[in-house]
């Protein structure tokens, strides 16, 4: 996705769509997984759409993005299609992980997009290294880490975040502070005010911004990405934020109560922005019905591609582990299966 | 004979360690993506100084000292490499890829596999393995066989020079994850390396490193030169055959299945613990093709189980030597 210029009518336009478009995702994937449709784990998105779509409005196609296991939004807002996306949370073949990912693990390594990731914490060591990459070629290209405020208890981020501080690295450091690491809320796994204060221990810029804000998060996602490009390494970023629904489709969510839910809901960063680009006149609410009626209508269109996709075929799960076969695989694939079948 | 080496043109005579350095060196010439990093690799030259003087010719750029995070480091050789980059890492010892286990094995060695196929991972991981230097358990540790059992990762153990420098070049060439175990204790080990700068030995080839009739014994690393030499000392006693599998994944089955074949008995010899283990894997194989070969038992030599102590007394008595390997060759002849 090239990037979005917040500055005209047309990009501020283009930042709605692609928010509404996530949030409508979102939806329809949670309503598929209750009805018992998608296998597996899903984690929604919902409520923080303005921090993907504000990153990435900054960045260039060619810059690279690591995911979390809540990566629908960062594929949409990285320009994913929709259609491949539901074909993988289907587990169909033509999916973007051929159906061997699933929700938490879709990838576009050529579009820049490094995986959503199973693992809490192990998308920025990854970005520090798409960012050596980037650096050793003298490429001006940089690699956003999005991470989690529970994921900022872990080991290997400070690792990479010293080694990307240390080398100069483009890299920028997004944590999309969603209040809640699971169940257990951001002041029982933190001791500091603003995760922001962790820039300081690595001697870069770090700020705290309102992730609810799309112009916010662009803004600063931009101004990190000059620095980056200068060659001036990297920038922390917590953006402030909420996700809507439980921590996975199916969590009871014990631990926060519907006022809380509320009162963030009441700065929902679609509403807010659609508000405001309908006061300076830049949209009207039938245009906005006309956006969502297309949206919806692909999303619908992506559903039913996806239910009418084939599977893969079984054989296919002893396919892609190297680059160059290794024959113990063929061999043990050959292997008479307990079901009295075979494997082919 | 097929140790590769009868029909690679010239060579000269190297260690361990250079054959190592010679391979970093040629590939980092040959190609501009190829980069080292790792803790004190540059100046320093490498605990082992098997980087050596790699960074007088390319530079702290390409040879590149880090921090001491190996979840950051080892994590950020696997990002460098989804993105083009063909990284190699060395991790000082292998004792310490615990730190970096999960960019291993839920980054490394899945990414290519979960996305549908749609990443090259051209990474190599060299690492320092064995006893020997009473260097106690956090040290010491030999453990290959972890990464070898770890499915979407290849792993080599080369117990000569030629096998050091050829196994290290297709490593770092390969599109593959790539972990390449060296013996701490042969990096001075001499040998006749080629030295034509497309010498490679291939990812899953094994080499006969002695022909013979009697008894086969598959050694790996330091075990290798050992029983090499065993071999000359009993050749009254026993012919032996000495096969080195350099690559434990992909494993030769069938030059090891053909040399019991010929021989009916099998020895295997590898410092790692022996439960569920290389040596485990190796004897499934043979049983599994080879079984009515067999003229007698298979016997196993390695690390009874236990971690590598730092006593002497003690650190003997756990480390297989070539005398270990003797009387296993006595109980199947
Ligand atoms: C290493 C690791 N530990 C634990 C988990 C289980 N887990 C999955 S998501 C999650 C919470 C992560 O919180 P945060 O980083 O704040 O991201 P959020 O879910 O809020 O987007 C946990 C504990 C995991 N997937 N990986």
């Amino acid at each position: 996705m090239p990037p979005i210029d917040m500055d005209t009518e047309e990009g501020r336009i283009e930042a709605l769509r692609r928010m509404y478009r996530i949030r409508a995702f979102e939806s329809t994937a949670g309503e598929l997984f209750a009805d018992g449709e998608l296998p597996g784990f899903v984690h929604l998105y919902k409520g923080e759409e303005a921090v993907g779509v504000g990153a990435t409005a900054a960045l260039e196609s060619d810059d690279y993005i690591t995911s979390t296991h809540r990566g629908h939004g960062h594929c949409i807002a990285k320009g994913l299609d929709t259609e491949r996306m539901m074909a993988e949370l289907y587990g169909k073949a033509d999916g973007y992980c051929n159906g061997k990912g699933g929700s938490m693990h879709i990838a576009d390594v050529e579009a820049g997009m490094l995986g959503a990731n199973g693992i809490v914490g192990a998308g920025p060591p990854l970005a520090t290294g798409a960012a050596l990459t980037a650096h050793r070629n003298g490429e001006d290209r940089v690699a956003l880490a999005f991470f989690g405020d529970g994921a900022v208890a872990q080991g290997q981020v400070h690792e990479s975040i010293n080694l990307a501080a240390t080398w100069g690295l483009p890299a920028i450091f997004l944590v999309e502070n969603n209040q809640y690491g699971e169940g257990t809320p951001m002041e029982k796994q933190h001791n500091v005010e603003n995760l922001s204060e962790t820039a300081e221990a690595y001697n870069i810029p770090g700020f705290t911004i309102d992730g609810m804000d799309v112009t916010a998060v662009a803004e600063a996602v931009a101004e990190a990405r000059k620095r980056a490009i200068a060659g001036d390494g990297p920038t922390f970023i917590e953006a402030d934020t909420y996700r809507y629904e439980g921590h996975f489709e199916g969590d009871h969510q014990p631990y926060r109560d519907e006022e809380e839910i509320e009162a963030w809901r009441e700065r929902d960063p679609i509403d807010q922005f659609k508000q405001r680009l309908i006061d300076r006149g830049e949209l009207t609410d039938a245009e906005f019905e006309s956006i969502r009626e297309e949206i919806d209508a692909e999303i619908d269109a992506a559903v039913d591609s996806a239910q009418r996709a084939d599977p893969p075929e079984p054989h296919e799960a002893y396919e892609d582990m190297f680059a160059e076969p290794a024959p113990e695989i063929a061999t043990f694939a050959e292997l008479p299966r307990a079901d009295g079948g075979d494997s082919r | 004979m097929s140790t590769g080496l009868e029909t690679a043109g010239e060579t000269e005579t190297m260690t361990v360690r250079e054959a190592l350095r010679e391979a970093m060196r040629e590939e980092l010439r040959r190609d501009e993506d190829v980069f080292v990093m790792g803790e004190d690799v540059g100046t320093f030259g490498g605990v082992f100084q098997v980087t050596g003087d790699l960074i007088e010719e390319f530079g702290e750029e390409r040879i590149r000292d880090t921090p001491i995070s190996e979840a950051g480091f080892v994590g950020a050789g696997v990002g460098a490499a989804a993105t083009g980059s063909r990284p190699v890492v060395e991790v000082m010892f292998s004792d310490f890829l615990g730190v970096s286990m999960e960019q291993i094995m839920n980054q490394m060695a899945k990414m290519r596999y979960m996305f549908g196929g749609k990443t090259e991972m051209p990474v190599t991981i060299r690492t320092t393995e064995g006893g020997g230097q009473r260097a106690a358990s956090q040290h010491s540790g030999t453990v290959h066989t972890w990464f070898a059992h770890f499915p979407g990762i290849k792993a080599v153990a080369p117990g000569t020079p030629a096998a050091a420098k050829g196994l290290l070049k297709s490593a770092i060439r390969s599109n593959d994850p790539v972990m390449v175990f060296e013996n701490k204790v042969i990096y001075e080990q001499e040998g006749e390396v080629p030295t034509d700068p497309d010498f490679t030995v291939p990812l899953g080839e094994a080499s006969i490193e002695r022909e013979g009739e009697d008894v086969t014994v598959v050694a790996t690393q330091r075990l290798v030169g050992e029983t090499l030499d065993l071999a000359e000392e009993m050749a009254d006693e026993a012919d032996l055959e000495v096969i080195d599998p350099r690559s434990l994944y992909p494993l030769d089955t069938e030059t090891i299945a053909e040399s019991v074949r010929k021989t009916g008995r099998l020895v295997v010899a590898d410092e790692s613990p022996l439960s569920y283990g290389t040596h485990a894997e190796v004897v499934a194989r043979i049983v599994e093709e080879e079984f009515f070969s067999l003229d007698a038992p298979i016997q196993r030599v390695g690390i009874a189980d236990t971690h590598v102590p730092f006593s002497p007394t003690l650190e003997d008595e756990v480390i297989p030597t070539g005398e270990d390997v003797r009387e296993a060759i006595d109980r199947v002849i």
